[in-house]
């Protein structure tokens, strides 16, 4: 149907971003409507790929290549597996959402606010399927400039301090990857990444580029002990702004994981997945305890992304053990599918989370729980959908929070059945801290009178959150759907852990 | 006795010479009515030089004069963009000028001048030539920027700027003649760019010529302006004219990339083990020194002064890797470079009108409220200016630190990148300024409406994007100049 259907996906919202800009300040309904046009024809663009992607077939699929910069053998190469196909119909979902969400929200310049979700959100599908280590670099450090301006305009009141540490802190992480991408250049001749993938280094040279490595994607998703922006910058970001950080951004790194560390560095990540998997079940069960003394809302979900972003890294590295220590193809495989199971869901969860609090800041701006309470007497609808996704964050069976987390945790009882038992950690953690905010901010009698006069969800704030409620009740009931997309890929990744690059 | 072929090979020196002249000429005896009209036969005169550069532009290196003049293609991409900058920096002068009434034939021909020094430099093939290109372009600046001559800023940086020149120029032509010295012992003395290079193998002196390359260091230091010989750059950067500054800012550092080119590798190629550490030394201290500095400034021609310095740090971090690969890189770099800076204080320009220099950072504040167009503008320049892809400061950070990687000098890329995360800072401060803060009172903030610089403007920070998403042409031509 598209012979260029990847390229489109970037370059529709970008380019759709210059007329909704164009519309001005003076015709807000009008960038409104164009922002929302854009976002949902690159959502039907995006179904296509379902249609041209075979899951079976696995590889790399729906290949385009241009050479791009001769003089350095740079191509303009995209391609998609299972993994980034269902990352992209995730963003492109939540895009719509999103734009929905700023509806009423954003009064100040939202043409500016809707043209930087649309750029953020083109670079973001240009992350998931570029191909070419350059090129990947280059819209992994460009996402920072629209995200670096929603936060900082349409922010909190720390949104100055909260944006400048983002952008440095994570471009900070990223030069280090620059310096070991031009390293495997000097050695390769060329940024394609399956090139890179093939190519032997020696275990020093795998260490070093290892850590730069690590240090890019570990602050991207993030890892203890470099998340220390992620709160502030959750906590100062427009709501909009939160759900794409929380649901795609972080994933980013994650995914970078999956791209560079395991096929380049396969050795050096065998050797350190033990730092890995410490530094994750650190997040897992410390960071739940930190999530459990937070009073503002957004930081305690900030947190609870952490601790369920530490899922995702486990699931990466164990299979690393199950591999190479055990050689359990099939385990190393459902951790593996764990993660990614658990990368979607979170986006989805998190993301309906920081909606819900989008929900009850506008309407009485403010973020601390003590200000809550009785929530539901007023809104109970709303009380209805906070519920829902409480649970779903939790984990609880039938939402997608419980089928990635399930698939993890099995997986490493296999490897190591203390691994296991500090990941179990996350079902009484993340129980108590999700139900505590519950019970903080719905339950109980009303004792702020101004939560009295909350009104209940409108129309567009209930059409965001039944969407949500559907990707996360789908995924928790049926995840057969997304596990057989991701399923090959998945199994090619696991053949290349096994593969000895010395 | 100078042949034809000698003077066609130097025609669009000697086409901008006369130029310069009548232009003089012109002004003495023109109407105060009919002054404006200099300024659009000056831009004329610029682009008119461009198309004699590129079309008389022989396919291989020629010399002219007994070898005093190379023309090659290093010479002909430096010339087209020095060239082009300055003619932007004059689209971009204009109001400013008009504003302040310091329109006249004083502010042409002397950058004219000045851009004559650019081309000879660029092109000497001896160390005669490098000397008289550089005293021409000095001079020039020297008298550009105290233009202002009422004011006292102004005057206190020229004579800044002049006794440190003059100081400057002194070690250079000192190191020249310690190297002229050298060369004679053991051979016949000689000040040929092209004899020079092997003077090491049969010197008796060799300690002289080491000597000799360590003074003419100086002099490129100081014209790149790379710390330790930096302390001009801040007072003359704020104390400047604006667009004296802009083209300080850009023409002059291509030259000075041209000059150290030849100088260090046409001249002193031999001695290539020997300055290649201390250009890294120059590297690390510039880039250290520029980037920390620049975190506190409040003044933005200040703030950019400190950049400067530390964008020198990478193009010497290029220079340094001392291969045509190094030498493409550091090209790329200052003709990047040299587009954006331009950009940046064409952003100023164009906000600064009678009465009101914006010159401030604190002056941009709430620019996107009034003038979103003139904010994204600013944020474009400045992000590359930071190296955040997909503009071009980032390809240009790139290739330089690849250069050095290739170089077996990984310890510098790697100092390089710190300091780019330290860089990073102030220039998101400005968009900071321009995008989160709230206009100040009673401020004026608004884009001079004049139309050319508008648009040439706009066509100049989109080129950062535009050059950004494919560099690939660029590269090659800056590559083909060293025969890759």
């Amino acid at each position: 149907m598209f012979t260029h259907l990847l390229s489109l996906l970037i370059w529709l919202p970008v380019a759709g971003a210059i007329p909704v800009l164009l519309a001005g300040s003076a015709r807000p309904n009008l960038a409104r409507w164009l922002a929302l046009l854009v976002a949902v024809l690159t959502f039907v663009v995006s179904l296509f790929l379902l249609l041209q992607y075979h899951p079976d077939a696995g590889g790399m699929q729906l290949t385009e290549s241009y050479l791009w910069i001769p003089a350095w053998g740079v191509h303009y190469s995209l391609a998609v597996d299972g993994i980034s196909v269902a990352l992209i119909l995730m963003s492109t979902f939540i895009g719509i959402l999103v734009i929905v969400g700023a509806w009423e929200a954003i009064q100040d310049r939202p043409q500016q606010y809707m043209a930087a979700m649309l750029i953020l959100e083109g670079l973001l599908i240009g992350v998931f399927c570029a191909t070419d280590a350059l090129l990947f670099y280059a819209l992994f450090e460009a996402i920072l400039i629209p995200m670096f301006i929603l936060i900082g305009v349409w922010g909190g009141p720390r949104r100055v301090y909260a944006t400048l540490k983002f952008f440095i802190y994570t471009f900070f992480g990223s030069v280090f990857m620059l310096i070991a991408l031009l390293y495997l250049y000097q050695k390769a001749g060329t940024f394609d990444m399956a090139t890179l993938a093939a190519l032997p280094l020696t275990m020093k040279e795998q260490t070093w580029i290892f850590f730069a490595f690590l240090i890019a994607f570990a602050i991207k998703v993030p890892m203890v002990p470099v998340h220390t922006w992620l709160p502030d910058a959750h906590v100062e970001a427009p709501t909009g702004g939160s759900v794409v950080l929380a649901a795609v951004m972080l994933k980013v790194g994650t995914y970078g994981f999956l791209r560079f560390i395991l096929p380049i560095t396969p050795d050096a990540g065998a050797h350190y997945a033990w730092l890995v998997i410490v530094l994750s079940l650190i997040a897992i069960v410390y960071i739940g305890y930190v999530a459990l003394v937070q009073e503002d809302m957004k930081k305690l979900v900030a947190y609870s992304s952490v601790a369920h972003m530490g899922f995702v890294t486990l699931g990466i590295f164990i299979a690393f053990l199950l591999v190479r220590e055990q050689g359990s193809a099939d385990m190393a495989q459902l951790g593996m599918q764990g993660a990614m199971v658990q990368m979607i869901s979170h986006g989805f969860v998190s993301g309906a989370m920081f909606t819900c609090i989008g929900v009850l800041y506008d309407r009485l701006h403010s973020r601390q729980i003590k200000d809550y309470g009785g929530v539901i007497n007023a809104m109970p609808w709303f009380g209805f959908f906070y519920v829902l996704f409480a649970l779903a964050n939790c984990g609880l069976p039938g939402t997608s929070g419980f089928v990635g987390e399930f698939m993890v945790i099995l997986a490493s009882f296999s490897a190591n059945p203390w691994i296991a038992l500090f990941a179990g950690f996350t079902l009484v953690i993340g129980a108590a801290y999700t139900l505590w905010l519950v019970k903080r901010v719905l339950w109980g009698d009303i004792t702020n009178p101004h939560v009295a006069e909350m009104k209940e969800i409108n129309g567009r704030e209930t059409f965001v959150l039944v969407a949500f409620a559907a990707a996360v009740l789908a995924i928790g009931i049926w995840p057969q759907p997304l596990v057989h997309l991701m399923d090959t890929s998945v199994a090619q990744l696991v053949q290349q852990l096994a593969i000895h690059k010395i | 006795m100078p042949t034809l072929t000698d003077i066609l090979i130097m025609l669009p020196e000697f086409y901008l010479v006369a130029a310069a002249c009548v232009l003089l000429l012109a002004d003495a005896f023109m109407q105060p009515a009919q002054r404006p009209y200099l300024h659009w036969i000056s831009i004329a005169l610029l682009l008119f030089t461009i198309y004699l550069v590129i079309a008389g532009q022989p396919p291989q290196t020629v010399t002219a004069f007994g070898g005093m003049f190379v023309r090659d293609r290093v010479s002909e991409i430096l010339k087209v963009f020095a060239l082009l900058t300055t003619a932007l920096v004059f689209v971009y002068a204009r109001p400013y000028l008009i504003d302040r009434k310091l329109l006249g034939g004083e502010f042409y021909t002397l950058m004219i001048f000045a851009v004559i020094g650019i081309m000879l430099l660029v092109s000497a093939g001896n160390l005669v030539t490098v000397y008289l290109g550089l005293e021409l372009l000095s001079l020039s600046s020297y008298a550009m920027v105290a233009l202002n001559r009422d004011e006292r800023l102004p005057s206190e940086a020229a004579i800044k700027y002049f006794v440190l020149g003059a100081l400057a120029s002194g070690m250079l032509l000192y190191g020249m003649s310690m190297v002229y010295g050298a060369s004679g012992m053991g051979g016949t003395p000689t000040l040929d760019l092209a004899q020079l290079h092997n003077v090491m193998t049969y010197t008796q002196a060799p300690k002289l010529l080491l000597f000799g390359l360590i003074f003419m260091l100086v002099g490129i230091g100081f014209k790149l302006g790379a710390a330790p010989f930096h302390m001009w750059i801040p007072d003359v950067y704020q104390g400047a004219p604006t667009p004296v500054t802009t083209f300080i800012a850009s023409g002059s550092k291509l030259a000075a990339f041209g000059m150290a080119y030849r100088l260090l590798d046409a001249g002193m190629g031999d001695l290539v083990h020997q300055w290649q550490l201390m250009l890294a030394v120059l590297a690390v201290l510039s880039l250290a020194i520029g980037n920390l500095v620049a975190i506190v400034q409040t003044n933005l021609k200040r703030m950019l002064a400190y950049s400067t310095i530390s964008h020198m740090g990478y193009l010497l971090l290029g220079l340094s890797a001392a291969g045509p690969e190094g030498y493409a890189a550091a090209m790329f770099y200052a003709i990047g470079y040299a587009l954006m800076s331009v950009a940046a204080f064409g952003v100023m320009l164009s906000l600064t009108r009678a009465g009101f220099e914006c010159e401030e950072i604190a002056d941009l504040k709430g620019l996107n409220r009034k003038s979103p167009w003139m904010a994204f503008l600013m944020l474009l320049t400045m992000l590359s200016l930071a190296g955040v892809p997909p503009l071009l400061g980032f390809w240009a950070k790139a290739l330089v630190l690849e250069a050095a990687i290739h170089a077996n000098m990984l310890w510098l890329a790697i100092v390089g990148i710190v300091f780019a995360i330290v860089g990073l800072y102030y220039y998101l401060h400005v968009i900071k300024v321009m995008y989160f803060d709230k206009p100040q009172e009673g401020s004026v903030l608004q884009a001079k409406p004049d139309m050319s610089l508008r648009v040439v403007l706009s066509l100049n920070a989109m080129s950062l994007l535009a050059l950004g998403l494919y560099w690939g042409p660029l590269l090659g031509w800056c590559r083909s100049a060293f025969g890759l």
